[in-house]
């Protein structure tokens, strides 16, 4: 480290050492995208039932909600920090909460779906013979998928964001390399994981808006 | 239960009360970074959202600021804004205000934006000149909403300024970042339930503000404001 402590001539990028360092960028997009994958499959596993069961007895539906919003707002660091004396510094601690805050984005979007299904279309549907679960799988839950999607897409671009600050207990995908420049002083890993971050929330929500169009090909116009 | 009785005997150690590291003087930085960041970026977002809603222009602009707001990853913001302005407040506040800006910006446009095209016209009718309208009939309108986008900036914001105690920050953070350090588990602990308990406060006392502000007439007409446009979580 020459002279002060800021006034350093490490460059924003050092492009040599970066060329001899892929594989590590490699590893930690890998772990990056299995913490988020792994956050996002059991979200939507634990919210459906929940948004289902919260659209089906209203009565369920305030109280889901205040928790989810109360919960929304706790830090996740905090969350972490409540965990470690139980789960420590592991995958189950960082998934818990990772899982957590997507179940709260996702209840509330498939709620919002099934409550945005016309009154007209169930009655139709009613009409046609459906019993209540057929009708739920192929009349409600088909209908709500915009809104199912769209909410996907905000828990994924979170999650890639709160993925990173999973570093402070041991994990962190980039953000560990965002970690690892920070405490070396170095810029080049905290920079590149820092645009790589971005860059993938920015690619996922533009994947799953793709897929969104395949996916609810009647929707295109909203 | 053993470890709970740990962390009631560091609530209530008298030196956990008083200093530069107690209790109270840690509540006071938290608070005053996080609401000077929320005052700067409510300065920024504010008008240039209620521009855009008034006027209806640059829509597509005012809602993706949301969606890349939500995909800036808030510990690596405040690690380069660490490296380019060095120790003190200047770097946290500036990274804390960039990731208030979103939600109140998109939130502001999207409140001017659904005010009733009747009730413009019929402000206009009645012979308010523009600025008067936009203050006197589309704001109370759109009160509810747009603070909704400050409660969501406000909350995010505290949370936030939590990681700020990594690039030797104050705040409540600090409990949690040197539990971590030294190994501390109870420390780290009493340091999150003293965050997650300010977070919900700044989330219940800005939703109680709101519904102060709120005109009556619109109080009357809607259920109680709890809807926000969008979802916003970076810390």
């Amino acid at each position: 480290m020459p002279t002060g402590l800021f006034l350093t001539s490490d460059p924003w990028i050092n492009w040599g050492w970066l060329s001899s360092h892929v594989p590590l960028f490699e590893d930690a997009l890998q772990q990056h995208l299995t913490l988020t994958a792994i956050a996002i499959l059991g979200g939507l596993v634990l919210s459906l039932p929940l948004g289902v069961a919260a659209h089906r007895w209203g009565a369920l539906r305030n109280p889901v909600l205040a928790v989810s919003e109360i919960f929304y707002t706790i830090p996740s660091i905090a969350l972490f920090s409540l965990l470690i004396p139980y789960t420590g510094l592991t995958e189950v601690t960082a998934e818990i909460g990772l899982i957590g805050y997507t179940v709260l984005i996702l209840v509330r979007n498939v709620m919002v779906g099934l409550e945005a299904v016309p009154p007209d279309v169930i009655d139709a549907a009613n009409g046609m013979g459906y019993r209540p679960l057929a009708r739920l799988m192929r009349i409600e839950l088909p209908l709500a998928l915009p809104a199912i999607i769209a909410g996907i897409r905000i828990a994924t671009v979170t999650t890639i964001g709160l993925v990173t600050i999973t570093a402070l207990i041991g994990l962190g995908g980039l953000g560990q390399l965002i970690l690892r420049g920070f405490i070396e002083n170095f810029h080049t890993p905290l920079v590149v994981a820092t645009v790589l971050s971005i860059a993938l929330a920015l690619v996922a929500d533009l994947t799953l808006a793709g897929a969104q169009r395949l996916a609810v090909p009647w929707a295109r116009n909203t | 239960m053993e470890f709970l009785g740990s962390i009631w005997r560091w609530f209530s150690d008298p030196t956990h009360w008083s200093g530069a590291d107690g209790i109270p003087q840690r509540l006071v930085e938290h608070v005053q970074l996080s609401a000077e960041s929320v005052a700067i970026g409510a300065l920024i977002a504010l008008p240039i959202g209620i521009a855009l809603g008034h006027y209806g222009r640059f829509g597509d602009l005012a809602i993706n600021i949301s969606n890349v707001g939500r995909a800036l990853p808030s510990f690596g913001i405040l690690v380069i804004a660490f490296q380019v302005f060095g120790l003190g407040d200047f770097p946290i506040v500036l990274s804390l205000t960039a990731l208030a800006i979103p939600p109140m910006l998109t939130n502001s446009y999207v409140a001017l934006r659904e005010v009733d095209p009747d009730v413009k016209d019929a402000a206009r009718g009645m012979g308010y000149r523009e600025l008067t309208q936009v203050l006197r009939v589309e704001l109370p309108l759109a009160v509810p909403l747009l603070m909704a986008g400050v409660r969501t900036s406000a909350v995010q914001v505290v949370a936030t300024a939590t990681l700020a105690a990594l690039i030797s920050g104050g705040g409540f953070g600090r409990y949690i970042i040197d539990g971590l350090a030294q190994q501390d588990p109870i420390k780290g602990f009493a340091g999150a339930l003293l965050v997650g308990l300010l977070a919900v406060a700044t989330e219940l006392s800005l939703a109680r503000l709101e519904r102060v502000l709120v005109p009556r007439g619109i109080r009357l007409l809607k259920a109680p404001a709890m809807q926000r446009t969008a979802t916003f979580k970076t810390a």
